[in-house]
């Protein structure tokens, strides 16, 4: 996983509360069998829509994504967090995010930037203002800045650790290999094989 | 204080250990089918990892393959697709792939205690929830989700937070003519399918240690259906009977040194489970579902529920919802219920001793005129001794059809399906909605029950047959 420190991009205003795991994916997208390639799944449906924001040429190249309240309920799908990032979202922005959505993106490497819904407002109207508005988002410094704006952000200390550390994981695990490898040698000799 | 079985085998397998985080579990065994690893190998290969270990790890065929004409190419593309990328996977990181048409190919769960990679006291995971009939050998074995399938791919490990335990005891002996089948369903009807959740079920008590290891793990196949992570059942003598001299089982002195290792593997007298259900098993009877969840059963001899009858009235609602899919009326007897398909076969009931009990009743039988009646071994092995002892002759002299192995109706992946409303009795684990075929309408019921039913063609036990 690529360590994650501070991150400037453009902004896709997403106006939309409660956008389930279904609205990110859908379903019928499940039966790939890649773990990457899904950055035409993302929001497949309202994609349709020539109006749909990330139709706008103007938001092409944005990788933060700023939503209303709730994003990501639903279903426990990985492949949310797949498609965003394949499409090449870095960073969630949003009020509220549900628990496993959350979850996932952290293991994922996506992150989501938990902010006050006044900040969510403030930056929808600059960015629809000016679609080439940089967003920077600061993880050391736990901050969203944009225009003359700086606020903060909430994620949890374990979740950012590892972002900032660009570990998954496995890479975490890996980092016991040394006690992985105690252990084996103390394995039973009868201890079966498949090969 | 004593310890369970279950903090036995996990304590024994913790690599790493800190306050506050969860253990770092060592997986002794890792189980791959097709369905729920090719996202776990491609994240593999765009870390650039390696799988840590594939000499402990197995991969087999089982949801997606055709039970018929199993030579030729896999029609459906999604199915093909996932069972061509599981072989290069395979190929690619070097882990044993048993493929269609090879002689170890099978449901994975019937494949890994047949070949005798199942042993007591280890750690088995598969991303593929019925990985704890495993623990009908004394394993502390469950289902993970793809990224954990990744995770143990490359590690060989798993960080997890320990499970609570509780006990089923089941006093007593069961009656002529009930099954683990019934016992199983009966437990999940007693603690609901929510019951067990957080748990590892350890099956005990005198009825259980009287049971083979099929019925076993026909009993810890289903502890999934009670929403437990395992179940589990302490290894004796018949599990090391069974175990011995299979191709993956330890010789000479290593046996000697398992089975020593294995007998300690018991509950303590003074260990104290989270939770624990008695049961006294010379009350049970022939059990099947009549809903749409595992919870939802009554004795074969009882009649179809009301609403009303529940007091929780997210009981009444869901009976409602069941009654109205399953198309019953409350107050049927069950034994007035007409199928239209039969099914033998799944990880829970496709086992060798599954299929010789349903042959029995058909010997000398016919399936009833207007029902299917397939017949689907569990693995190529099991195929090959049925056939050995002339079980297939007597199916399809019944009027059944005898298939390849493979996971077929169970979930109807494969071209095996009920038609809407189609209604079957089917001796697998899930009567969800739509698990056979959308709409179709499933009754879960042990292999006897089963073949009694085909003869019939109304849910029938083999008491049934000799009555008439
Ligand atoms: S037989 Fe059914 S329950 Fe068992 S592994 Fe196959 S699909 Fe799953």
């Amino acid at each position: 996983m690529e360590p994650f420190t501070v991150h400037t991009g453009t902004a896709v205003p997403l106006r939309a509360s409660n956008v389930d795991t279904d609205q990110i994916i859908p379903a019928k997208y499940l039966k790939r069998i890649s773990r990457h390639g899904y950055e035409d799944a993302l929001f497949a449906a309202w994609r349709t829509d020539p109006a749909f924001v990330l139709n706008d040429p103007a938001r092409a190249g944005a990788t933060v994504l700023v939503a209303g309240p709730d994003f990501g309920t639903g279903s426990s799908r990985e492949h949310a967090v797949w498609a965003l990032q394949d499409y090449g979202f870095r960073v969630v922005i949003s009020s509220r995010f549900a628990d496993i959505f959350r979850g996932n993106s952290g293991k994922g490497g996506l992150l989501t930037a938990l902010v006050e819904q006044d900040v969510v407002e403030a930056l929808w109207a600059a960015t629809e203002a000016d679609p080439t508005l940089p967003v920077t988002v600061d993880l050391t410094a736990r901050t969203v800045a944009f225009g003359a704006t700086t606020a903060s952000f909430e994620i949890d200390d374990y979740v950012r650790w590892r972002l900032l550390e660009g570990l998954d994981d496995i890479g975490i695990t890996l980092q016991s290999a040394g006690l992985i490898a105690a252990f084996e040698s103390r394995r039973p000799a009868f201890a079966p094989r498949t090969a | 204080m004593g310890k369970t079985l279950a903090e036995k085998v996990w304590d024994a397998h913790v690599v790493r250990s800190a306050p506050g985080e969860p253990d770092l579990l060592y997986i002794d065994l890792h189980l791959v089918h097709e369905v729920t690893s090719p996202q776990a190998f491609d994240g593999l290969r765009t870390a650039g990892r390696p799988v840590r270990r594939p000499d402990l790890t197995l991969a087999t065929e089982d949801h997606n393959v055709p039970t018929i004409d199993i030579d030729k190419p896999i029609a459906d593309p999604v199915s093909r697709a996932q069972v061509e990328a599981l072989r290069r996977n395979a190929a690619e990181f070097g882990v044993p792939i048993h493929s269609l048409g090879s002689a170890e190919q099978g449901i994975v769960h019937v494949v890994g205690p047949q070949l005798g990679l199942t042993q007591p006291g280890m750690t088995i995971v598969c991303g593929d929830s019925h990985t704890s009939t495993h623990g009908a050998f004394g394993a502390l074995a469950f289902g993970i989700g793809t990224s954990e399938v990744e995770h143990v791919l490359a590690t060989q490990t798993l960080p997890l937070k320990p499970f609570r335990t509780m006990a089923i005891t089941v006093d007593g002996q069961l009656p002529p003519g009930v099954t683990a089948k019934d016992l199983i369903l009966t437990v999940i009807a007693r603690i609901g399918t929510g019951g067990g959740q957080g748990y590892v079920l350890e099956y005990r008590g005198e009825a259980i240690r009287a049971l083979s290891m099929e019925a076993r793990m026909t009993i810890c196949n289903m502890s999934i259906e009670a929403g437990a992570r395992a179940g589990m059942i302490a290894p004796d003598e018949t599990t090391f009977a069974y175990i011995e001299g299979r191709p993956k089982a330890p010789s000479g002195q290593d046996w000697a040194d398992a089975v020593a290792y294995w007998r300690t593997l018991v509950t303590d007298d003074d260990a104290v489970f989270d939770a624990e259900v008695v049961i006294d098993a010379s009350e049970l009877t022939p059990f099947v579902t009549w809903g749409t969840n595992p919870g939802q059963g009554v004795p074969l001899a009882g009649r179809v529920p009301a609403p009303e009858d529940f007091t929780d009235p997210v009981d009444q609602e869901a009976a409602r919802k069941a009654l109205a899919y399953m198309g019953l009326t409350p107050g049927t007897p069950m034994r007035e219920v007409a199928v239209d398909t039969v099914f033998l076969g799944s990880c829970t009931n496709g086992r060798i001793e599954d299929l010789r009990a349903a042959a029995d009743i058909l010997r000398g039988r016919r399936v009833a005129d207007g029902v299917r009646m397939l017949v689907v071994p569990g693995s190529v092995r099991v195929r090959l001794a049925a056939m050995a002892e002339g079980l297939d002759r007597v199916f399809v002299e019944a009027g059944a059809q005898w298939r390849e192995a493979g996971c077929s109706m169970c979930l109807g992946m494969n071209p095996d399906t009920l038609a809407p409303q189609e209604r079957s009795a089917s001796t697998s684990n899930r009567n969800f909605e739509g698990r056979q075929g959308p709409g179709g309408r499933t009754h879960l019921v042990s292999p006897q029950v089963a073949a009694a039913t085909a003869v019939r063609g109304r849910l029938s036990s083999p008491a049934d047959l000799d009555a008439a």
